[in-house]
């Protein structure tokens, strides 16, 4: 065969056929659900396309000059017109519910996945392991687990774009989103930022590293910065004054945080909400739109004080609080201004 | 051969149109001077309606953040003089009717009253802005412009005769949201204003010389429903800005 | 009812004694032309110019996306180049294109009216236009920008520090002249109709002019004064987008897209038009179902205007509005089919001849199909996730804005070249012409589905190595594009001299405005012409008697 044509082509064309140039690899278990419903959307539009094609080539044969010189003036055709409106229609619609439901599966986490968080800034993407584990432009992740990102942004809008896993979703300032996959196949894979986000929006790329759940422990084990980011949020916690009111006394001035999140809350304004990540981000820099019913709009904002980062970490902190022993204990050491615990004496459970 | 061209078009022959005079601001493109009068007052009434969706943007926006931030619109708010407010209202409402009063002027050819009513409008549009002038002062003296110098110490802290709710910092920072409305919102009215105020000037000019009270009175009517929109969006904008929550 | 049609003789065509273009001279006489004609011509050129400029840049960032390096200019560099390529392309090339060169020039002639109902008034959307015009080569000759043509806030208010303010300035002063434009179009077509000239007798170009009109006349506003917010965010910071300060950048996102959206239709529909006319025509054949082809016109215009957030699925847009807006895609997506099948259906026992205009016409069915298809993939919510922010949307809308606007611009353009200049184009050279373009296209984009399916986001100024062969293969079509380009801007220019004598109706096409001499009395018509036909009456055209020459 490459006798017949040059080599510089021939080198090109085994090359891209040799590298997945026309399809991306399967990497997660929505990754074949994604494909089906392209190929399946290529198959039907493509006999569509097909069909109008020979249509107009048929009658522009058919029909040309030389062979048809007289033209039949039709007015047109009510049927015809039904068939063709109703017709794509059916198509359209079935595509529309078919997307719905893959959109669902794709933006809505099973309740088991496991959370990492993800801060994105011009023009690097920061990921937070739950154990404190942190990495920049890189992500690792286990196979086989459910594993959601909880995502914001420094500064302007960017996406987490997985191509590989057929996932995507746009990071933006001021509020989280989230997405979630479960990778299938160990290896290392594409992470783009596909909202352009200034100069270097090209250079905000990045790997996902998918590894077998030992060596994923593996991995977790080598890479902890000693702090889990609930032990990184007490700290904070503390250092921010919080537990000052945030006791869980009877006779404290804020409500008590302990088992809070993932409750319905009854709001001063009186609306139900229920305490998610993004609820308790929003309740630390705007606490007076987020005064739960029968307690006083006190609490001072802390907008500006803390960095995505620390209200990951207290969020975190937060959703890991049980029982306000520990709130009560930290609080005690500060107020007999005893030397600060040391580091050994925090982190243990 | 100059009729060639169109009689063999139809079956009939037409007749031809000029067979009668035209008035002399009948533009030629037109068939009658109805045809010009519909026209242009048809454009007119397209254009008010370009002029909703631009200002509709700002009433979305307005609307979301009164939403997500009540307790600061309601402060901001309550920072407006309501007498100032309803002073102008009043203005401008007055202002659209001796317009009003104009346009009748023209179209029964009262040369006199048309200068007397469109002096009048005219005079009560630059009554407004200085009205608006004085408000947008005593902002930029309380420093409620948004921008660096924005100052939120007033919200925090209300002066005890305000009787005004002390807002938390967080909710007063907002206060900032509803000031760039406000004077997002106004400034853009007031940029109305002073447009129709120099299109006024010129009206009176060709007024004076005698250019509408001869049955020409398409620019006047139409700067009547032009005027009367800017009225119409003022009646919107103030209690949306003025009457939050008074108390 | 049959009809056989033979295209006259156009040897013994004269260019008439005296037409719009000699009726006056001088600079000034075309500067100050109140007559919609001249001003289409003003508008041609000046599109022109500012199609070579957003082409030029065009041709540099696929030249920069031949090697996956970023080697051929700066990060910085290449994002004002298509920055620029984008609002120039669209704000100055795309949506004047048809509605204010080709719809200026035949709408009034074809309703018999001597002109629109407000000549001043157009040409000051011409102004308006060439202002925008001359701010955005301001902006670019200070250093450019680079916010992208969508100029996603907080990034275009708070963290470049090129000319947003000076391009956002070009962008309302040049909506003005849309919204003028549209204005005066809608009033034109209500008020100006000639005697007899019903609705249901209306070309259908007019009926698609007119829908494009109105979302002209709704969405260019709230695109103004969005934009008027980020530059006073810009300049004064206000907070209305910026999150620090309690805004919703989403917010942006919704008003922008709620101009923008409708705004690929502002672009589509007016070519929709031109197509109809040109198939009819070169078929010998009414269109078939006309009424179907005027109404999905307005239904496009009417859904068109509730699609917006279908930009914004993957933004944390709430699960109940994503639906329907999904929905809503789908069903804008109906009337298009029809059309297309409309006019498939149009060719039908026709007597099809293939000029030029006939060939870019075949080439926008086919493009524009594709175009329409795909966005029956973005409008489905799964998988719009994947495809969103990829090539795969830059495929989409090019082969909608380019395969299929521009392939009907063209196809119009060389249609009416000798109503608007009394000559003829060289008709082999176009015919070469439209099919390098076709080519040309085809190699540029299809590529860019595949590479969009890989995941490779778009304004991406370097990309990992592996994409490189679609993206050169795109390079090369859009290199063999450059020249299906060129082609017409040089033939035309010849033929404005050495054309051919056209006479005034070259194709025997039914429109009022092949019944006037070519080119045209300054005032169209001698005497205002009754109509008592229907459009695409061939029957009609064939017993006229013979046409003769005004002037």
């Amino acid at each position: 065969m490459q006798h017949f044509i040059s080599p510089v082509l021939w080198q090109f064309l085994t090359h891209w056929l040799t590298s997945s140039a026309i399809w991306p690899k399967q990497a997660s278990t929505v990754a074949p659900w994604v494909d089906a419903l392209y190929l399946s959307l290529c198959l039907v539009t493509g006999t569509g396309i097909i069909f109008v094609v020979a249509l107009i080539v048929g009658f522009a044969v058919r029909y040309r000059k030389e062979a048809h010189p007289n033209a039949v003036q039709i007015e047109g055709s009510t049927l015809l017109e039904a068939t063709w409106t109703i017709i794509p229609l059916a198509f359209f619609l079935f595509f529309f519910v078919w997307g719905a439901w893959l959109y669902f599966r794709i933006y809505n986490p099973p309740a088991d996945a496991m959370n990492i968080y993800v801060v994105g800034k011009q023009w690097m993407w920061k990921a937070e392991h739950p154990g404190g584990q942190h990495e920049i432009n890189q992500l690792h992740v286990p196979t086989g687990r459910n594993v959601q990102l909880t995502m914001i942004s420094q500064d302007v809008f960017h996406s987490y774009s997985l191509p590989e896993f057929r996932v995507k979703r746009e990071v933006i300032p001021g509020r989280y989103t989230t997405v979630w996959f479960n990778a299938t196949t160990p290896g290392t894979y594409h992470l783009f930022c596909s909202q352009y986000c200034g100069t270097l929006h090209s250079g905000m790329v990045g790997d996902v590293v998918v590894m077998t759940p030992e060596d994923y422990q593996e991995w977790l084990k080598s890479s902890t910065s000693g702090m889990s980011l609930a032990q990184n949020g007490e700290r904070i916690f503390a250092s921010m004054g919080c537990n000052q009111c945030h006791t869980g006394d009877a006779a404290a001035r804020g409500p008590n945080l302990a088992g809070i999140h993932g409750t319905k809350l009854q709001m001063e304004n009186g609306t139900t909400q229920v305490v998610t990540d993004g609820f308790l981000r929003d309740a630390i820099l705007n606490p007076s739109a987020h005064v739960p019913a029968g307690w006083k709009p006190i609490m001072p904002t802390y907008q500006g004080q803390i960095s995505e980062e620390g209200l990951i970490d207290l969020v975190e902190y937060i959703k890991s609080l049980k029982t306000n022993y520990r709130v009560q204990q930290t609080l005690m050491t500060t107020e007999s201004n005893q030397a600060a615990p040391n580091a050994e004496g925090t982190v243990k459970p | 051969m100059a009729n060639d061209a169109t009689t063999s078009m139809h079956s009939e022959v037409v007749a031809p149109h000029d067979v009668h005079e035209h008035p002399w601001y009948q533009r030629h493109h037109f068939e009658t001077a109805e045809q010009q009068r519909e026209a242009a007052s048809f454009g007119m009434w397209l254009f008010l309606l370009t002029e909703i969706m631009f200002f509709g943007g700002l009433f979305m926006a307005y609307l979301l953040y009164r939403n997500w931030y009540y307790d600061a619109f309601v402060s901001g708010s309550n920072t407006l003089s309501l007498f100032l407010g309803t002073l102008n209202t009043v203005v401008l409402i007055t202002s659209s009717f001796t317009m009003a009063c104009g346009v009748w002027a023209a179209e029964t050819r009262k040369k006199g009253m048309l200068l007397l009513f469109l002096g009048i409008t005219l005079f009560l549009g630059f009554v407004f802005l200085g009205i608006k002038g004085i408000e947008y002062k005593e902002k930029f003296d309380l420093n409620h412009v948004p921008g660096a110098h924005f100052d939120i110490s007033e919200f925090v802290n209300p002066p005890a005769h305000s009787h005004e709710k002390p807002l938390p910092v967080d909710m007063a920072n907002r206060t900032q949201i509803y000031f760039s409305l406000y004077f997002a919102m106004t400034g853009i009215h007031a940029l109305h204003m002073i447009i129709g105020i120099g299109i006024l000037f010129v009206l009176l000019y060709k007024a004076w010389q005698g250019v509408y009270t001869t049955g020409y009175v398409q620019p006047i009517e139409n700067f009547g429903l032009y005027w009367h929109l800017v009225d119409i969006v003022w009646i919107f904008l103030f209690p949306l800005l003025y009457l939050i929550n008074r108390h | 009812m049959s009809t056989i049609v033979t295209l006259p003789d156009q040897t013994t065509a004269k260019l008439p004694k005296r037409n719009y273009i000699n009726n006056e001279h001088g600079l000034m006489s075309w500067l100050l032309t109140g007559d919609h004609k001249r001003i289409a011509m003003l508008y041609l050129v000046s599109i022109t110019f500012f199609f070579l400029l957003g082409g030029f840049f065009a041709g540099m960032v696929r030249l920069e996306l031949l090697t996956p390096q970023g080697d051929l200019m700066s990060a910085d560099t290449y994002n004002k180049m298509f920055t620029m390529h984008g609002i120039v392309m669209i704000f100055l090339f795309l949506v004047p294109s048809v509605p204010a060169t080709l719809g200026n020039f035949v709408l009034p002639i074809m309703i018999g009216a001597k002109d629109l109902a407000f000549p001043k008034i157009n040409l000051l959307s011409w102004y308006l236009y060439m202002a925008g015009g001359i701010f955005t080569i301001a902006a670019l000759v200070l250093g450019g920008v680079d916010t992208g043509w969508t100029f996603t806030t907080p990034l275009s208010t708070h963290y470049l520090n090129t000319h947003v303010v000076t391009t956002a300035t070009a962008i309302f002063v040049a909506g003005f002249s849309s919204i003028f434009t549209g204005l005066n179009f809608i009033v034109t077509i209500h008020r100006m109709r000639a005697p007899g000239m019903t609705w249901f007798r209306l070309p259908l170009f007019i009926w698609s002019q007119y829908a494009a009109s109105i979302l002209m006349v709704l969405g260019t506003p709230v695109l103004a004064i969005s934009i008027v917010l980020v530059a006073l965010e810009r300049t004064i910071g206000i907070g209305v987008f910026d999150p620090t300060k309690g805004g919703d950048p989403l917010l942006f996102q919704h008003l922008f897209w709620f101009y923008s959206h409708p705004a690929v239709y502002i672009m589509i529909l007016p070519g929709m038009g031109v197509i109809s006319e040109v198939i009819s025509t070169f078929s010998r054949k009414r269109v078939f179902g006309y009424t179907a082809v005027a109404f999905s016109s307005v239904a496009i215009a009417l859904f068109g205007m509730f699609v917006w957030a279908h930009h914004m699925f993957i933004m944390g847009i709430s699960n109940y509005s994503a639906l329907v807006f999904s929905l809503l895609s789908m069903l804008v997506a109906v009337p298009s089919a029809i059309k297309v099948f409309n006019w498939g259906f149009t060719m039908q026992k026709g007597s099809i001849t293939f000029e030029t205009p006939m060939l870019y016409a075949m080439g926008f069915l086919g493009l524009f199909a594709i175009g329409g298809v795909t966005g029956i993939f973005l409008a489905a919510l799964g998988m719009d996730i994947m495809l969103t922010e990829t090539y795969f949307i830059v495929a989409h809308f090019h082969f909608v804005m380019v395969g299929g606007m521009l392939m009907a611009f063209l196809s119009g353009l060389h249609f009416w070249w000798p109503k608007m200049t009394g000559r003829m184009y060289p008709e082999s050279l176009s015919k070469f012409a439209a099919v390098v373009t076709f080519v040309g296209f085809v190699l540029t984009f299809f590529p860019q589905f595949l590479v969009g399916y890989l995941g490779m986001p778009r304004r991406y100024h370097a990309y990992p190595a592996e994409y490189q062969v679609l993206n050169v293969l795109s390079t090369a079509g859009a290199t063999v594009l450059g020249i299906g380009y060129m082609l017409p801007i040089l033939y035309l220019g010849w033929s404005l001299k050495y054309g051919a004598i056209a006479g005034n109706n070259p194709w025997q096409a039914t429109g009022l405005e092949w019944q006037i001499q070519s080119p045209p009395l300054t005032e169209n018509f001698v005497e205002i012409p009754i109509v008592e036909q229907e459009a695409y009456d061939y029957e009609w055209l064939a017993h006229q008697k013979e046409v003769t020459t005004v002037g």
